[in-house]
């Protein structure tokens, strides 16, 4: 009997990786920055270019891995000839475009937006905002003591993660990470309006009665604190809270196939936070609940 | 994405009402009965009823009407149907004023409590419904304390009454909305009210199912007439037939010279109707004044189909009411001009979106559209030329933001009003995604005749900067207030003596241009030409229209703080200096209010906040909220308001 099997005979695989269609090559794009000339590839954003330039621009709403929603318009920067600062997170970069990313009007607007911020929410845990509070001069005390704050109590209604609205700057973050941006699970939207909008189940169920799988990518994406795994805001309250003190591993996920890449953050010997690295190409810092909150065992058997 | 949805039921009413604004469900998938042996093997929803998303805030609103709030129930079946995400309809449900999410009483009252009232009285009448109703509900349909209207008797548990902003019924100040829940649920403009007295009246009349008998003919001229005073006059273009042609008869509109100039478009041909319109040199009526043919051309140029047209007749401006009386009193030419631009784009498709305090001008638009589409002039063969187009309606549920057109493709499309960034504009990415013209209500009631005479005759009216003619709303302190059609080029002055002046021997004190979004001006401004190049060069605005006027007597320190009000209520909360700002400028005027404390500081901190207002915000609301104050200060004499007592 020939030894040949079937398989053998078949062609080899094409070494040819086919390709999409070619687009075609869009010229890049040229503007100035703060005076000085730069290029960036079409399509690209003037935060891009700015970057591009080593112009610094802060950003709040703003995240790599999701869709820009432009709404905390701290990135503000001044165009030549346009009636209003534009948001260089989403404004495309065009030819010929002249920006300013730190004009007395790009000062001003950017203080102010963080004075509003800093007058109305908690951002004790937003570590982000508070060097930038000091660079733009913010006095958020000049509105009075008697500014209206979205202070309420803290959420704590799973055994998960805690959400502390009164810390929320609204940067929808955690709905896009919810939503289309990763998770699609549509568990949390922004409800209400104005100076009342805030971040909400359904009539504001508590969490287990809503679409939540707990994937923890909310959290990951909270620029302020106000979602925060439940290890954390325990260690927090009790004053224990030292990141100085962790270590910080990259590891593979133990549960699936998938096999997503887990930076796990340890204090004392213990695990106190799992995220993944957002430039990761597989995960773009996204988990899902065994990943992110699925540590336990580690700590509960003595004799491994 | 999986569609979770736990907990309580609709109950009969509120599937009634939902099955009879999207049909009747059919498996158990999309909320019908479960059949084991069909619906074990396939499913229904998914995309197919997702797609139909736009089609949530209908469902809503039959909800609302129907039980006068949304409850779990309802919401939870109306995801069912539509395949939307509870949290994602608890988002739009909470984002609209006229959406109760608590039970509410029966009849609810929405007494308009904004600027033009407020100069005719809007808060002594609050006062005094306030000692026959018990406190207002807030919105959501909450009571606020529960235990204060108990003190209303039964008759509080029966009717509740909430302040409103501006219904656009300025000229008959002041103005309330009733809206009554049930299968026979009613909703009715009152203006003017007749005060306190007249609110309870009227509502009594309405529990007993007494209430406003239909106008036969001649009373629905004659209330056109009340609102238009120049009716009848051989002069007037826009508003040559309100008051004068029976806006519920086709054959009364065609009489008229209606869709004589549809008849002529199809002849011309798409490209040159887009081109008389650039001709006439028509700018956008509904604030931004936008050249409307180059709109249009845009739109036309667009390779992407389907493309649509958007009537924005959301009209929620404090102090105006043009639009209104334009639906009310000519509804035909609106379908006659949207149809227009549809064949001079490449629409097939149009939506009127008309806000929810219009349920006359609801109506007439209705009727309207169902008598043309009967007459073969909307449909699939327009004239019998082979060119389709149609119209729908679209009701707006209490949202000035939904008026800025990219908030309102949002709200139709069954999402919150929140303004989109731009670019890219509508004529590229509007509604569904697709190139959209979107036209303010009076800028298309400007295109069949632009289309009869050609454009290059219409742009010899008015001033070579602002062509055609021009309506503004008068309202506040003049002897007759109403909308008012003149050529422009006409002094702010002069418009102001059409309306027959300040009465009663007071002095003119100030007048708002604009609505609240504009500028505040004194009397030395009535040389002012009211064109667009006129108002730039006395740095104010036309805005929509409004001519707001205030005597002596008027209360501006007030006034100031209602518009702050006014954009802290409205602003939709996506941008942090537009939402916070908007409340913290509120807040500066109730500390200048109260007197005392630093008052340059507290001037210098409303400067620099509404510089970063108007430099940062995504939208016109929040680029706009500190122009009427900012104004008021710079020009007015506020008898030192704010100056330590
Ligand atoms: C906050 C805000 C509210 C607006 N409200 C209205 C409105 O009620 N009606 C309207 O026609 N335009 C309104 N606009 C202007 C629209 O965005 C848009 O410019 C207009 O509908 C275009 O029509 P036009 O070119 O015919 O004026 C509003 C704009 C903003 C920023
Ligand atoms: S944990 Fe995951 S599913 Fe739950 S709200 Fe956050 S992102 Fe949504
Ligand atoms: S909870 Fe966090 S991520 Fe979500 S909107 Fe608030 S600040 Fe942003
Ligand atoms: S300016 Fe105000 S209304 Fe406009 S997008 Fe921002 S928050 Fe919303
Ligand atoms: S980072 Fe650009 S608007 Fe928030
Ligand atoms: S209807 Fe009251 S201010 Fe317009």
């Amino acid at each position: 009997m020939s030894t040949d099997s079937l398989w053998y005979h078949l062609p080899p695989p094409s070494t040819v990786v086919p390709t999409p269609p070619a687009e075609a090559p869009r010229a890049p794009v040229a503007l100035s920055i703060d005076g000085r000339e730069v290029e960036v590839a079409a399509g690209d954003t003037v935060l891009d270019a700015c970057r591009t330039a080593g112009a610094s621009v802060p950003t709040l709403c703003y995240l790599e891995t999701l869709t820009p929603v432009n709404a905390c318009r701290l990135c503000v920067v001044e165009q030549e000839g346009a009636r209003v600062l534009v948001p260089a997170c989403s404004r495309k970069a065009e030819p010929g475009m002249k920006i300013q990313t730190a004009s007395p009007r790009v000062r001003t607007a950017r203080k102010v937006v963080l004075e509003l911020l800093a007058s109305s929410v908690d951002l004790s845990t937003a570590g982000e905002l508070t060097p930038l509070l000091e660079e733009y001069g913010a006095a958020p005390g000049r509105f009075g003591a008697g500014a209206a704050t979205v202070a309420q109590p803290v959420k704590d209604d799973n055994d998960l993660y805690v959400r502390d609205y009164g810390k929320c700057v609204l940067c929808y973050k955690c709905v896009e990470a919810c939503g289309t941006d990763a998770q699609h699970t549509f568990a949390i939207a922004v409800a209400g309006r104005g100076f009342q909008a805030h971040i909400s189940t359904e009539l504001d169920v508590p969490l287990p009665d809503s679409a939540c799988v707990y994937c923890g990518n909310c959290i990951a994406v909270c620029p302020t604190g106000a979602l925060m795994a439940k290890p954390e805001f325990l260690l927090r309250q009790a004053e224990q809270w030292a990141p100085e003190r962790q270590a910080v591993t990259d590891t593979i996920c133990p549960y699936c196939g998938v096999g997503c890449t887990l930076t796990v953050h340890v204090q004392d010997q213990q695990i106190v936070k799992v995220t993944s690295p957002i430039d990761n190409g597989t995960t773009r810092g996204h988990l899902c609940v065994k990943g992110r909150f699925g540590f336990e065992y580690v700590h509960s058997e003595p004799e491994r | 994405m999986d569609l979770h949805i736990v907990g309580a039921e609709a109950n009969t009413d509120e599937r009634a009402a939902v099955d009879a604004a999207l049909g009747a469900p059919v498996t158990g998938w999309d909320g019908g009965t479960h059949v084991a042996t069909r619906d074990g093997r396939s499913a229904r929803g998914g995309r197919e009823a997702s797609a139909r998303r736009d089609l949530l805030l209908p469902a809503l609103h039959a909800v609302q009407d129907r039980v006068g709030h949304i409850s779990h129930g309802a919401l939870n079946y109306i995801c069912r149907r539509l395949s939307v995400p509870p949290a994602e309809a608890w988002g739009v449900v909470t984002f609209y004023h006229l959406l109760s999410t608590h039970p509410a009483p029966p009849l609810v009252v929405h007494v308009c409590d904004d600027i033009a009232c407020r100069a005719r009285g809007a808060d002594g009448l609050c006062r005094d419904l306030e000692a026959a109703w018990g406190p207002p509900l807030t919105h959501g349909g909450h009571r606020a304390d529960p235990e204060a209207h108990r003190g209303a008797g039964e008759a509080g548990a029966r009717r509740g009454w909430m302040r409103s902003p501006c219904l656009g019924h300025c000229e008959q100040a002041p103005a309330a909305l009733a809206l009554g829940a049930g299968a026979d649920g009613v909703r009715e403009e009152w203006a003017p009210v007749g005060g306190a007295a007249g609110i309870v009246a009227r509502a009594e009349a309405l529990e007993r199912h007494a209430g406003a008998a239909p106008l036969d003919e001649a009373g629905r001229l004659a209330a056109l007439c009340a609102v238009a005073p120049q009716a009848g006059s051989p002069s007037l273009r826009i508003l040559r037939r309100v008051g004068v042609v029976d806006p519920e008869r086709l054959d009364a509109y065609r009489a008229s010279g209606g869709y004589v100039a549809l008849a002529r478009a199809l002849d011309m041909g798409p490209a040159s109707v887009v081109a008389e319109v650039v001709a006439s040199k028509l700018m956008g009526r509904g604030g931004a004044a936008f050249p409307t043919g180059r709109k249009w051309e845009a739109v036309a140029r667009e390779p992407a189909r389907p493309r649509y047209v958007v009537c924005n007749a959301d009209e929620s401006e404090p102090g105006t009411f043009k639009d209104r009386v334009l639906l009310e009193g000519d509804p035909f030419a609106i379908v006659e001009a949207m149809t227009i631009c549809g064949f001079a784009t490449g629409a097939e498709y149009g939506y009127v979106y008309i806000r929810g305090e219009y349920p006359m001008a609801e109506a007439r638009m209705a009727g309207a559209i169902v008598a043309a589409r009967a007459a073969g002039l909307l449909g699939p063969d327009v004239m019998g030329r082979g060119v389709r187009f149609d119209l729908e309606i679209r009701r707006g549920a209490g949202a000035y933001i939904c008026g800025e057109e990219t908030a309102l493709f949002n709200s139709i499309e069954g999402k919150r009003g929140e303004p989109r960034s731009k670019p890219p504009f509508p004529s590229q990415v509007g509604l569904f995604g697709q190139p959209t013209v979107v036209n303010n209500v009076e800028t298309l009631a400007n295109i069949p005749d632009i289309v009869r005479e050609g454009g290059d005759a219409w742009a010899g009216i008015g001033t070579p900067g602002s062509t055609g003619p021009k309506l503004f709303c008068v309202s506040g302190h003049v002897a007759r207030p109403g909308v008012y059609e003149v050529p422009f080029g006409q002094t702010l002055g002069e418009v102001l003596a059409l309306a027959g002046g300040v009465p009663d021997g007071r002095r003119l004190q100030a007048i708002l241009l604009g609505g609240a979004a504009g500028v505040f001006v004194g009397p030395e401004a009535l040389d002012m030409p009211l064109t667009f190049e006129g108002a730039r060069a006395a740095s104010a605005t036309l805005g929509s229209g409004v001519v707001l006027v205030f005597d002596d007597t008027a209360d501006l320190p007030d006034m100031l703080r209602r518009i702050a009000q006014f954009f802290r209520d409205e602003s939709c909360g996506q941008c942090v200096p537009c939402r916070v700002g908007t409340v913290r400028q509120e807040e500066l005027l109730a500390r200048l209010a109260a007197g005392g404390g630093d008052r340059p500081a507290a001037f210098e901190l409303l400067n620099e906040l509404g510089q970063a207002m108007r430099d940062a915000s995504i939208c016109g609301l929040g680029q706009t909220a500190s122009s009427a104050i900012e104004t008021a200060f710079a020009r007015l004499d506020l008898h030192g308001f704010g100056a330590p007592r």
